[in-house]
């Protein structure tokens, strides 16, 4: 049943996007699928944490920037004058003073070994931590305003192999998703939600002006691809159109690949034991923890693999567009648009949630020119009129997709609130 | 003397009337809480709608030419538009939330579905007014009180704007009318009861269906009045809402969930501490400085001014770890 629908929905889809193909060409149905992929795979992520574990994660936007920051560091060329100058021997000050400050707090916090107890191990935690602040400021103040000093601004990157930089970005968002679910995963759903939706703005104001090492607002342009640019298809004698075409084929090669590995390794944990542990906790973790598993530890864990995916479907986004901007991220891109892919689809379905990350996301991308035709069809209808035509079309129109979505997913909330291909739950007679 | 003037008129002015903004949003954020157990995304959304229904009236009154000295007439048509969104938000939960309560959805669908309503209303509300910026002082004059301070050598005068005042009389009023409501009236204590136990309430006899109305009705005008106040105070922007419903929330969980007097304190926490925190307080310590072991830096925040949204996250996350119902125990769903 769920099978068959499934496949007639696919197979929409497939139609779905020969069309839109057919109609925007070549070149940019490879662009569209390159980024739904992406957007699958970050789907994916989410459906093991909110499908699988049931938590409440809004804080998506954080793990997708993470990602960019990650794989723009990793791939990005060296900038010799920043390792001949004093930067680095200052940020390795800031280092240090971080790792002192963290060790002070931490010493704090082991205080009750030595017998400080209650109201003064809390008094000396508060004052290691405003110690450590301090020591942490007062260095990376002082190689912050070097580093944005220098000739370029910036510390640069590694020239490393994009590929490393996905890695890199998949490692980076585990360890924050770590520290992140550490503090976080002992409150409740709605908490929850609040609280990693605050991380996440952290995360963003913190990459957005820390100049020195992401360039902040003045964005970091080209980042290299792991596969061949147009550039060097056309070098080669290649028309333009059909280089773009050719390069964008690559690199969604690179992404299938990515895509299929995690659909595979994701697709397996669900019906192994550890997948039906997790539906277990979901469904009721007081009698999961009576039956003597660890709550806190197993979510966490769930927490960090779905982060894992995120941060390296973030990086394959920032890779492809080719531009670090961190004031371009924004929750209802970033973080609300995965979260309807997921609703709509069927969440605790990974074939549901890939579905709905290519359905949502093609919809959120035509939405724009859809709703530009319609304007212009109703002004041309209102000056004919005689009430004049709608002022500003192409900036309304893009505003459309907000409204779009929103939407969207009221409808499938409404209709179909376990998504187009829900969850098949599997029952022992 | 003069930098404790200073200090007043950034901290404390600053803080209060940021801190009067958070604490009538919160107030609403925390009742649907209370009642319908979800937390209400969409609320910033119903603020920055508030606020742009107060800016049409206002623009209209103008084109009438009504106006009363003294008072902005952002001030004059916050009534009027309070009860427009008041009525808004009723039709909000009978088209978006009511069949989903019917059909005993889970608060989590709910919660998502606040976020389709926040996608909906933000939608519009760019799609009608563009994603400029309005002021509603392009007619008008925002003035500024400033009050000499009889002390000897004092330069500087305490300064704030009448809408600040304004503002502060405002919350005043509601937190004072709310107050009377939940305490006095029979509709209040039914309310009250209804959060403390929808069941036994219902059982009891108390019309749920209409306690409900009334929260979103109060909910929805007290959302007016916080986004009107926003955007008198400051700007009026399409995505105004996204900025300040963070803080909200978080001044909402800090004071406990579904605690009306919680979010009050909440709101002033938060806008004091975000105030506190960004001022420059070696302006503080030049005049101890040379009584001070150490030079006195030309900047002394405790974190840069681009942070600022940060604050109250730093807040949130800390009493949540330190008493994870907020500091006046919270409801939980």
């Amino acid at each position: 049943m769920i099978a068959r629908r499934s496949l007639i929905l696919f197979a929409g889809l497939f139609v779905l996007f020969c069309v839109i193909g057919w109609m925007l060409g070549a070149a940019n149905i490879s662009l569209l699928l390159v980024q739904s992929f992406a957007y699958a795979l970050i789907a994916l992520g989410l459906n093991i944490q909110w499908g699988y574990g049931g938590l409440f994660n809004f804080g998506i936007m954080g793990m997708l920037m993470l990602g960019g920051a990650a794989t723009t560091f990793i791939s990005t060329p060296i900038i010799p004058g920043f390792w001949g100058s004093e930067g680095p021997l200052l940020l390795g000050k800031a280092l240090l003073a971080f790792a002192f400050g963290f060790l002070l707090v931490w010493g704090a916090r082991k205080a009750d070994r030595v017998g400080i107890r209650g109201g003064w191990k809390t008094a000396l935690t508060i004052v290691a931590w405003a110690a450590a602040y301090i020591i942490y400021r007062s260095q990376i103040d002082v190689a912050a305003a070097y580093i944005e000093a220098t000739p370029d601004g910036w510390i640069g990157g590694l020239g490393l192999h994009p590929v490393l930089g996905w890695l890199f970005g998949g490692v980076l968002a585990a360890g924050v998703a770590y520290i992140v679910g550490k503090i976080c995963l002992g409150l409740r759903t709605d908490y929850l939600a609040i609280a990693t939706i605050g991380i996440s703005e952290i995360i963003r104001a913190l990459l957005k002006n820390m100049d020195w090492l992401t360039r902040g607002t003045l964005t970091v342009s080209p980042i290299p691809w792991p596969t061949p640019l147009p550039q060097e298809f056309q070098a080669s004698g290649t028309s333009i159109t059909d280089s773009f075409i050719y390069a964008r084929l690559g690199f969604l090669g690179l992404v299938l690949i990515v895509l299929i590995v995690a659909f595979f390794l994701v697709q397996r944990a669900y019906g192994g034991p550890w997948g039906r542990m997790m539906r277990a906790i979901r469904d009721n973790y007081i009698a999961a923890a009576s039956m003597g598993k660890n709550i806190t530890s197993r979510q966490l864990e769930v927490f960090i693999l779905g982060s894992v995916l995120m941060g390296i479907g973030g990086a394959m986004l920032v890779s492809f567009g080719q531009i670090y901007d961190p004031g371009s991220f924004q929750p209802i891109n970033h973080t609300f648009l995965i979260w309807v892919m997921v609703i709509v689809g069927g969440a605790g379905n990974n074939w549901g949630a890939v579905f709905g990350a290519m359905l949502i996301y093609i919809t959120w991308m035509i939405s724009d020119p859809v709703s530009q035709w319609l304007f212009n069809g109703i002004s041309g209808w209102s000056t004919d009129l005689g009430w004049g035509a709608i002022p500003e079309i192409q900036s309304r129109a893009s505003q459309m997709r907000v409204f779009v979505l929103g939407v969207v997913i009221t409808i499938a909330l409404r209709y179909a609130p376990r998504g187009l291909i829900p969850e098949v739950v599997k029952r022992e007679a | 003397m003069n930098e404790l003037i200073f200090f007043f008129n950034n901290v404390i002015v600053g803080g209060v009337a940021l801190g009067s903004i958070y604490a009538v949003g919160a107030i609403g954020v925390t009742l649907i809480f209370g009642i319908l157990r979800f937390a209400h995304f969409a609320h910033g959304d119903m603020m920055t709608m508030g606020a742009f229904i107060a800016f049409l009236l206002m623009l209209a009154c103008q084109a009438l030419g009504i106006s009363v000295p003294f008072l902005p007439t952002g001030f004059l048509v916050l009534p009027v538009a309070m009860v427009l969104t008041a009525i808004i938000a009723l039709g909000l939960d009978k088209g978006f939330y009511a069949p989903l309560r019917k059909r005993g959805a889970r608060p989590v669908t709910l919660l998502i579905a606040s976020i389709g309503v926040t996608l909906i209303i933000q939608g519009l509300i760019r799609l009608f007014f563009g994603s400029g910026t309005w002021n509603f002082f392009e007619n008008e004059t925002k003035q500024l009180i400033r009050i000499p301070v009889p002390l000897e050598g004092v330069t500087r005068t305490i300064n704030f704007t009448q809408p600040q005042v304004l503002m502060v009389v405002c919350t005043a009023v509601a937190v004072l009318a709310l107050h009377f409501f939940l305490t006095r009236s029979r509709l209040g204590k039914a309310m009250r009861a209804m959060a403390d136990n929808a069941d036994l309430a219902q059982v009891s006899g108390i019309n749920t269906k209409l306690v409900v109305r009334v929260t979103w009705v109060i909910a929805g005008s007290l959302a007016a009045m916080a986004g009107t106040m926003l955007a008198l105070d400051v700007q009026l922007k399409p995505d105004l809402a996204f900025n300040i419903v963070l803080p909200i929330f978080a001044a909402a969980i800090v004071g406990g969930l579904g605690q009306s007097y919680g979010a009050i304190a909440g709101g002033f926490l938060i806008g004091f501490a975000e105030t506190a925190a960004i001022f420059n307080w070696s302006v503080l310590l030049r005049p101890i400085a040379g009584a001070l072991p150490f030079e006195v830096p030309a900047t002394l925040a405790i974190v840069p001014t681009e942070y600022k949204l940060t604050v109250a996250f730093v807040i949130l996350v800390v009493v949540l770890l330190w008493r994870p119902t907020g500091i006046f125990k919270g409801a939980s769903s």
